[in-house]
């Protein structure tokens, strides 16, 4: 990440839970107002992450910097970080306007003051006149909204999010996020949201980064990380991508030829030297479906998942030992199920990395 | 930690090596002693057999008893299942009493048969193990009873109407379904039972006759000036109760069986014929009378003057002169005074052990887990081995080793009743800190709140139902106590249950009785307030 001033700038940051490396050797920055998303599946470190930002885990090593002071050693209670809980841990022996008020109480607000202050993030999340309202009786997104409310009332500098939207309605969850995002850019706060969801990651974030056992795959913008994905794991995380293996032919500037089984050549983009043998990740738009022939990958359509206007048919590749299978996005009405089809690549959505890259 | 190693493993400790110590350095003479004296062996058998008999005949009663409650529609079906639940709150000493009043060889049912068979004496003496047995059954049936109704509360009724549906009929699937997922509360309320038998004293000590159990035996070896045999004894019922603990808890078996939880409750099967609901209504009833009974009779002696009933079957004078003496005479009065600040002092001091032991238990797990045992480990020891063990510990003044002179003063009880708190008083509370989202209080302190704020403000109010149910079960446990009180007490310290033994020695039953009912009423009443009425020690 280039241009802004960082403000937000986590270094060397590792922390263990005996045996297990929870999060190692993470280095990130985010400029002001931002919002990054930490991604990754179950166990990749990224609830660690923020719990170290939180300051509710102390890190074995690295720093923590906000606007240039390292904030890894202080207590959660002296970080002015704003967080809302994946299950939203509003005190429920207190009612919505206690629980927005709770932070400005700690931070000595006087009570008039205070009580303006509780309205007006009431308000921000359009909950206005629910004071006197118990949490138990609010509904699944009032309590998302209140639990954002509270985190905001006390105008801290940074804040967290984890699995925000995870305990929603599927319905509601879209609409949630919308305003999300809305409220987020409206108060310009520098924002850490951690996700298991791609989908919510590419809605809300200008940043994402990729965690896995711990470490940081790939950080860039959504665009970034579909495009042009660093590691083979980034590409089978991020989107779909059918994975086949390749042996290499000949490799000549940033063109790759590989043979693809069934003993089908393709020319690949491939900047970095290779060894031998490859993985070839193919997302479903970056081929297309074409005439059966000679010198084209064929197959047969052993399964089509109707999408509307379009299809994605998994092609069952012809004379592989393996049975790899293929998917390709095509138009709804160009095959059907048991017919013979040929494969053509568009030259984008294809990418190759070395076998070795991919055992690691 | 350090606190609770004191007070919890240290005088256990002491027992130990007292009873192979002596001021020649270590000997075994008092085991060997022990090992020879046939009374000893049957003592010990007749606690083992007395606690098994009591965990059958407790099963017997309690489990039909709660599906009868729980599953059967009958008239006045509530009021039946609340009354059975109240010897939860009945000190021991007090159900003993009631039961004396009520069979005892001048009780009312006594008094009867021997008026209407023109008998010349009392048609029985209660007397021995079948006494003994007859009250614990009375009193213990009721753990069996609460542990059956709450479970089947907790079952999936999905379950049984699988089963049902999967063509059982009725009888089949309780034997099939209900029954297997009720073994883990049952084997749960065995273990209590057991436990409860083999710690009693009172109904041993006033029934027992010539019958000995272990505590009644320390006792007397105790008070006969044997401390080195005593020691022994109390180490012997001591490894009795906690190789009864290990091997109970081996066979209670998975839990998580019941883990599946969803719906409402079943409503209560309606008998087919209205025969069927008349039968249910009159075992219902019956039972239920049957065993409130002894309380009735406890509550009708003590409005009896002294010295006016003798002969008849039903007292003939009532009036409450007995309970005004409890109040206009100091000297009774102060009993009750005792206790309950005795008490209050050792709920307080075990509460505040409990939070300390659950807030350092969530911040480190694996000396949380040590210190959750050292909290639990006084439930397995029988009251009778931990008055020993105290007495022991805390008659010598050796502040260097952690021992001071405190029996004969006014500390070593409220210590004494601390130490028999921890458990309750842990469980309940443990338990309310394991149902406490620990977000909860991180979210407090992301919010800019210290840790004393966030105890006081987010902690301390989330566990107020736990707290209200641990001081509640330690406070009656206290207030109640007897075990440890007759061997700890001294005459300025004496508490209510002391009072009771006395008013019964000097044949002052009607006073008796009144204390009793003094020491009832107390313990339903903070029992009740706490508003964790259907809880119970599980």
């Amino acid at each position: 990440m280039n241009g802004p001033v960082p403000f937000l700038r986590i270094e060397s940051l590792s922390k263990r839970f005996g045996a297990l490396a929870a999060v190692e050797d993470l280095s990130l920055t985010i400029p002001r107002g931002d919002l990054l998303a930490l991604l990754g599946p179950s166990g990749s470190g990224k609830t660690t992450t923020l719990r170290l930002l939180a300051g509710f885990e102390t890190p074995d090593t690295g720093r923590i910097l906000v606007d240039g002071e390292d904030v890894a050693r202080l207590p959660p209670a002296a970080r002015r970080f704003g967080m809302v809980f994946q299950h939203y841990a509003l005190f429920p022996h207190l009612d919505v306007g206690e629980n927005v008020a709770f932070g400005l109480e700690s931070q000595g607000v006087a009570a008039p003051d205070r009580q303006r202050r509780v309205a007006e993030a009431l308000e921000m999340v359009e909950l206005s006149g629910l004071e006197r309202r118990p949490v138990g009786a609010l509904s699944g997104g009032q309590q998302q909204r209140v639990a954002l409310a509270r985190a905001l009332a006390p105008a801290p500098r940074v804040l967290l999010l984890d699995e925000p939207l995870s305990n929603l309605d599927p319905s509601l969850r879209e609409r949630t996020r919308r305003e999300l995002r809305g409220l987020i850019q409206r108060i310009g706060i520098t924002t850490i949201l951690v996700t298991h969801e791609q989908e919510e990651a590419f809605d809300l974030a200008d940043h994402v980064a990729l965690l896995r056992k711990g470490r940081l795959e790939q950080l860039g913008t959504p665009e970034e990380l579909y495009g042009a994905p660093r590691t083979p794991f980034v590409a089978g995380f991020i989107g779909r991508a059918s994975a086949l293996p390749v042996r290499l032919i000949a490799h000549e500037g940033s063109t790759a030829q590989v043979e693809l089984p069934g003993g089908v050549v393709w020319r690949v983009e491939r900047a970095a030297p290779l060894g031998g043998s490859g993985v070839l990740y193919v997302r479903p738009e970056g081929v297309r479906l074409a005439e059966p022939g000679s010198g084209v990958v064929s197959g047969e359509v052993s399964g089509r998942r109707f999408l509307g206007a379009t299809a994605l048919y998994t092609v069952a590749l012809a004379g592989t030992r393996a049975g790899e299978t293929l998917e390709v996005l095509g138009d709804a009405a160009a095959a059907k199920l048991g017919n013979r089809v040929g494969l053509q690549p568009l030259g984008r959505g294809i990418h190759l990395f070395d076998s070795e890259e991919v055992g690691r | 930690m350090l606190v609770l190693a004191w007070l919890v493993v240290y005088p256990l400790g002491m027992v130990l090596t007292q009873a192979v110590g002596g001021p020649g350095g270590w000997t075994l003479e008092a085991v060997r002693r022990f090992a020879h004296e046939r009374n000893e062996w049957q003592a010990l058998l007749a606690s083992l057999l007395l606690s098994i008999a009591s965990v059958v005949g407790s099963a017997l009663i309690g489990v039909p008893l709660g599906v009868l409650t729980a599953r059967v529609a009958f008239p006045g079906r509530r009021v039946v299942a609340t009354l059975l639940g109240l010897p939860v709150v009945l000190p021991p000493l007090v159900g003993v009493l009631a039961f004396m009043f009520l069979y005892g060889e001048t009780g009312f049912i006594s008094h009867l048969v021997q008026r209407l068979g023109g008998l010349e004496e009392s048609p029985w003496r209660l007397e021995g193990p079948v006494a003994v047995l007859l009250v614990h059954v009375a009193t213990m049936y009721v753990y069996f009873y609460l542990f059956t109704r709450a479970a089947l509360a907790g079952l999936d009724p999905s379950l049984s109407e699988a089963a049902a549906s999967l063509g059982a009929d009725r009888w089949r699937t309780f034997r099939r379904v209900t029954l297997p997922l009720l073994r883990p509360a049952l084997a749960g309320a065995g273990l209590l039972v057991f436990m409860t038998s083999l710690a009693s004293f009172s109904a041993p000590y006033i029934f027992g006759g010539g019958f000995r159990v272990m505590t009644t035996q320390i006792t007397s070896t105790k008070l006969n000036g044997d401390d080195r045999l005593a020691m022994v004894e109390t180490a012997a019922l001591l490894l009795l109760a906690l190789a009864g603990l290990m091997l109970l808890r081996r066979t209670e078996g998975r839990r998580d069986a019941v883990g599946a939880r969803k719906g409402i409750a079943p409503a209560p099967v309606k008998s087919r014929s209205a025969l069927g609901t008349l039968g249910a209504a009159a075992l219902g009833w019956g039972l239920a009378v049957l065993l409130t009974l002894p309380l009735l009779t406890l509550v009708v002696v003590s409005l009896v003057p002294r010295g006016t009933w003798t002969v008849e079957v039903l007292p003939p004078s009532y009036t409450l002169g007995n309970y005004r003496a409890l109040v206009a005479d100091p000297v009774r009065l102060k009993p009750i005074l005792t206790s309950l600040w005795m008490a209050g002092a050792a709920t307080l001091a075990a509460l505040a052990l409990a939070v300390a032991v659950g807030m350092l238990s969530r911040r480190r797990a694996k000396s949380g887990k040590l210190l959750e045992g050292l909290l639990a480990l006084p439930w397995a020891v029988p009251g009778t081995v931990f008055a020993i063990a105290l007495a022991t510990t805390f008659s010598v003044h050796a502040p260097w080793v952690g021992r001071f002179v405190l029996v004969g003063t006014v500390w070593i009880l409220p210590l004494a009743y601390l130490v028999r708190n921890l458990p309750v008083a842990g469980r309940a509370i443990l338990a309310g800190f394991r149902q406490l989202d620990p977000a909860l209080e991180e979210a407090g302190q992301s919010l800019g709140a210290g840790k004393a704020r966030v105890l006081r403000r987010i902690t301390l109010p989330l566990l107020k139902p736990a707290l209200a149910a641990a001081a509640s079960l330690a406070f009656v446990t206290a207030f109640g106590d007897f075990v440890t009180s007759i061997m700890l007490y001294t005459y300025d310290t004496r508490p209510i249950s002391m009072e009771i033994l006395s008013s019964l020695r000097q044949a002052d039953v009607g006073q008796a009785a009144a204390f009793g009912v003094v020491l009832m009423l107390l313990s339903a009443a903070v029992f009740f307030l706490a508003g964790e009425g259907r809880g119970t020690a599980g």
